[in-house]
């Protein structure tokens, strides 16, 4: 294996990415909108001392069809709802950029960073459909290219938000009778494209700073955005060779390190068969459920045999189990045993990722004011 | 003989709100127990002191642009505040049956990302969702957002009731009984209406992504005292935030609100006014008193007293003595001198005169007379004055209840809750369990029927 440590996180969708999913035992379908079915999740994530627990989002009902899971709650609000429960894993909800204010995905993800003590993380999505622009009452929808620039200027405006409050303007200096330190608060001045932001933000600096960006890798668009902003990216692709060399692309267009990721959908069971026979079941449940990414259907074993295995150029994974909690269940009690990963320092999520934690931009440096 | 063996009938319930003392002119932060207003342990404390005195819901206030003067960022106030949603969402957390109310303004958010927040909110905390519309507009706020800094500030009523409307056609696009989630059948969802909204704001068209949350919708509070603003509340709220704290002005405002609900087709007694109310406890009434002024003043420093004076003014007085008289000369009416808050008074001119008349009667300095005329103090007392005053408030239906302001963060809650809690019980106007589960339960207030559908499709 080339990589100390290896990372592993997890994105979990509601019964699991397969729409079918809900109808397995043990799924408990009537509480996937409880708060009691995501404290089970996050507890289970948190034994297993993973890495990300991720959230995914989007404004789509999505199927159409009566027998499918659908709707979804607020990622943010589910990691907000863990943030207390938790204490190691870092909490990465996706919050879409192409109808969200900047401004309120500022706020939201470095109040994320106050509530779980500095493990909150973004993962950006855009919105591609007509079904969500119809929702905020749009009309039409960009080219992918273009919802793109959109979601790097808004990761360009949001990390200058983060940084608009220097970490000491708090100053409660009751002898001049000043709360903050005015000119450690700094406008952003943001135009783009599509909007202009001015600031600063309304919430001081996070305790990460930064909170962890990520952003998933799926074609030359997204590739682009996550070299240019990403501390993490999650890798799409149909195998590990090609998954690699996407990384090695990204990495060279990027000029620096970052940590490389692949997307892996999971089944698990104790045999490889039975992985097979509940995933085979799936897919006749809903046969329209193709894989969008490497798919590892097998046992504990296997799997942690596969990620020992990963190519050189990715860090680590990001398992979407296709059903939940019975993979996600065995990821902790089979798969990361098996695997040996160091005990992780320090308690925030940058930290975790051997990332430092940066001064603000607009801090001038040696105290020249 | 107390009241309640009088009485032969309970005396009306007082309902309890807590308001975190953050960005705010009467949060002290000077005190040295003043904590952080931005880490997760201040809400949590106030939070849980708020169950623990039973109380309906914990309230988080919202600005969405840092307050300038002078063209700077006001520094002389606490400054900066985190997300109102992602904070309701980690107390649900840590608490049980408290209300989780938020304040979020309806100008700069998009009513489907709205109602999916609030939705999860509801789903997450098992039913103790409330949201206080506001609809503060002006452009400086509208230049954080890429939408909303165009609207004019007539309008800013107008698109609110569209963003409730739609927003409730979404949270009633999913029937009761739409998630069946039944593996033997294989339905997991049907039954789900289509939101098709065409009004002169927007054009809406979409399916809500949730099922019907727990308390169909979340409790709605309503801040706002224009005529629009009350029309606005009175057909939309459950629970109206004001600041009419006083007995007299309470009933006016009270008997006006619950008149313009029955206008509006309602029971008057389904909107609960709640005023915003700030306190001052002592062991007597005079060390009460006390205490009061010191905090005033800690409140209204020199330098505060300026910047609230510019206010009036409309000009730049930082060569203003506070601790001298009044400014001599007349103020300016046209001035931005102050952005992003509420602005203080309507004819400067006037205003100008009178304080300076009733400076001149009490021999009162600037600041003096800035703490005398900025006071919100409505209860000063020992715990049994406060108990009885604000029991008289409600029986004499000034008001249905309190949201309380402390004036320390985090522990400003904690005497309250101690003390006139255990009063207000032992007067039987304050219950000693929750009964109920959902805000709305706690409140009193229905819930909400279906609305009627228009024409619409069914997926
Ligand atoms: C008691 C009270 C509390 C308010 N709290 C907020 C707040 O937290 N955030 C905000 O933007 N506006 C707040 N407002 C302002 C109102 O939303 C509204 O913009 C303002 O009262 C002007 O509207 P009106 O002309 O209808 O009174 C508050 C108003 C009142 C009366």
């Amino acid at each position: 294996m080339s990589r100390e440590p290896l990372r592993l996180g997890v994105e979990l969708d509601a019964a699991g990415r397969h729409p079918a999913a809900w109808r397995l035992p043990g799924a408990r379908p009537a509480e996937l909108f409880t708060a009691a079915h995501w404290r089970r999740l996050g507890a289970l994530v948190e034994r297993a001392d993973l890495d990300l627990l991720v959230v995914p989002d989007s404004f789509r009902l999505g199927s159409s069809d009566e027998r499918d899971q659908r709707g979804r709650l607020d990622a943010v609000a589910i990691a907000a709802h863990l943030a207390p429960l938790t204490r190691r894993v870092g909490l990465v909800p996706v919050v879409t950029t192409t109808h969200t204010e900047p401004f309120h995905t500022n706020k939201a993800v470095a109040t994320l960073d106050f509530t779980s003590l500095g493990r909150a993380g973004w993962q950006v999505e855009v919105s591609t459909t007509a079904e969500e622009a119809d929702t905020f009452g749009r009309t039409g929808t960009a080219p992918p290219g273009e919802l793109w620039r959109e979601a790097a200027d808004t990761v360009e405006v949001v990390r200058r938000l983060w940084d608009s409050w220097e970490d000491d303007a708090v100053v409660r200096d009751v002898a001049s009778g000043r709360f903050v330190d005015r000119d450690k608060l700094h406008y952003v001045d943001f135009e783009g494209e599509r909007f202009s932001v001015r600031g600063p933000s309304i919430t001081p600096r996070s305790p990460q700073g930064q909170p962890l960006v990520v952003v998933p890798v799926r074609d030359e668009h997204s590739l682009a955005v996550a070299a240019a902003h990403a501390d993490v990216a999650r890798i799409e692709a149909g195998d590990e060779r090609t998954a690699a060399q996407t990384a090695d692309r990204l990495r060279t267009l990027a000029g620096r390190e970052l940590t490389v990721l692949l997307d892996v959908e999971v089944l698990l069971r104790q045999t490889a068969t039975e992985a097979l026979d509940v995933a085979g079941r799936l897919d006749e449940l809903n046969p329209g459920a193709a894989p969008r990414s490497v798919r590892h259907l097998g046992t504990p074993a296997t799997l942690a045999a596969a990620l020992a295995e990963l190519p050189d150029g990715l860090d680590g994974a990001v398992l979407a189990p296709l059903d939940l909690p019975a993979t996600l269940e065995l990821v902790v009690s089979g798969v990361v045993p098996a695997l040996t990963r160091p005990p992780v320092a320090g308690s925030t999520l940058r930290e975790r990722f051997g990332l430092p934690r940066p001064t603000s931009r607009y801090a001038r440096i040696g105290g020249v004011r | 003989m107390t009241r309640r063996e009088t009485s032969r009938e309970t005396p009306r319930q007082i309902h309890l709100g807590a308001h975190f003392p953050g960005v705010n002119n009467t949060t002290v932060w000077r005190d040295p127990r003043s904590g952080s207003q931005v880490d997760f342990s201040s809400f949590e404390h106030l939070a849980r002191t708020a169950e623990r005195g039973l109380m309906d819901f914990f309230f988080l206030a919202e600005g969405l642009r840092l307050r300038e003067q002078r063209g700077k960022i006001h520094d002389l106030d606490v400054v900066g505040r985190p997300d109102t949603l992602t904070v309701l969402n980690s107390i649900a957390s840590v608490t049980t049956h408290l209300g989780l109310a938020g304040t979020i303004n309806a100008t700069f958010n998009e009513a489907a990302e709205l109602a999916k927040q609030f939705a999860s909110l509801d789903h997450l905390s098992g039913g103790r969702a409330a949201w206080n519309v506001v609809t503060s507009s002006d452009a400086f706020t509208g230049e954080n957002f890429r939408r909303g800094g165009y609207l004019a500030h007539a309008d800013r009523y107008v698109r609110a009731r569209e963003v409730l409307d739609v927003a409730r056609e979404f949270w009633d696009s999913w029937a009761e009984d739409s998630l069946v989630a039944d593996p033997e059948t294989g339905v997991f969802a049907r039954g789900i209406s289509e939101v098709d909204h065409r009004g002169p704001q927007f054009q809406v068209r979409g399916t809500g992504s949730l099922p019907r949350s727990p308390q169909g919708h979340p409790v709605l509070l309503q801040a706002g005292d224009s005529d629009d603003g009350r029309e606005f509340g009175a057909t939309y709220a459950d629970a109206i935030f004001t600041m009419h704290g006083s007995l007299e002005a309470g009933q006016r405002f009270t008997a006006d609100m619950r008149s313009r609900a029955v206008r509006n087709g309602r029971s008057g007694d389904d909107l609960k006014i709640l005023p915003g109310v700030t306190f001052v406890l002592g062991d007597t009434p005079g060390q009460a008193r006390e205490h009061a002024r010191e905090i005033r003043f800690q409140q209204v420093g020199p330098a505060q007293a300026i910047a609230f004076l510019e206010q009036v003014w409309g000009r730049d007085l930082s060569d203003h003595d506070p601790e001298g008289p009044l400014p001599a000369q007349d103020p300016e009416t046209t001035s931005t001198i102050a952005q992003g808050r509420t602005r203080m008074t309507k004819d400067p001119v006037e205003t100008a005169r009178t304080w300076r008349d009733l400076a001149a009667a009490h021999g009162w300095s600037s600041r003096e007379l800035v703490v005398e005329v900025t006071g919100r103090q409505q209860f000063v007392g020992t715990p049994a004055q406060v108990a009885e005053e604000m029991d008289t408030y409600v029986q004499a239906d000034a008001c249905d209840g309190f949201i309380l302001v402390p004036s320390l963060t985090p522990a400003g809650l904690d005497e309250f809750v101690e003390k006139v809690v255990p009063l207000l019980q032992e007067r039987g106007s304050y219950r000693t369990g929750y009964t109920g589960s959902t805000l709305r339960e706690h409140l009193g207030v229905p819930h909400p029927h279906r609305l009627a559908p228009a024409v619409r499709a069914t997926a």
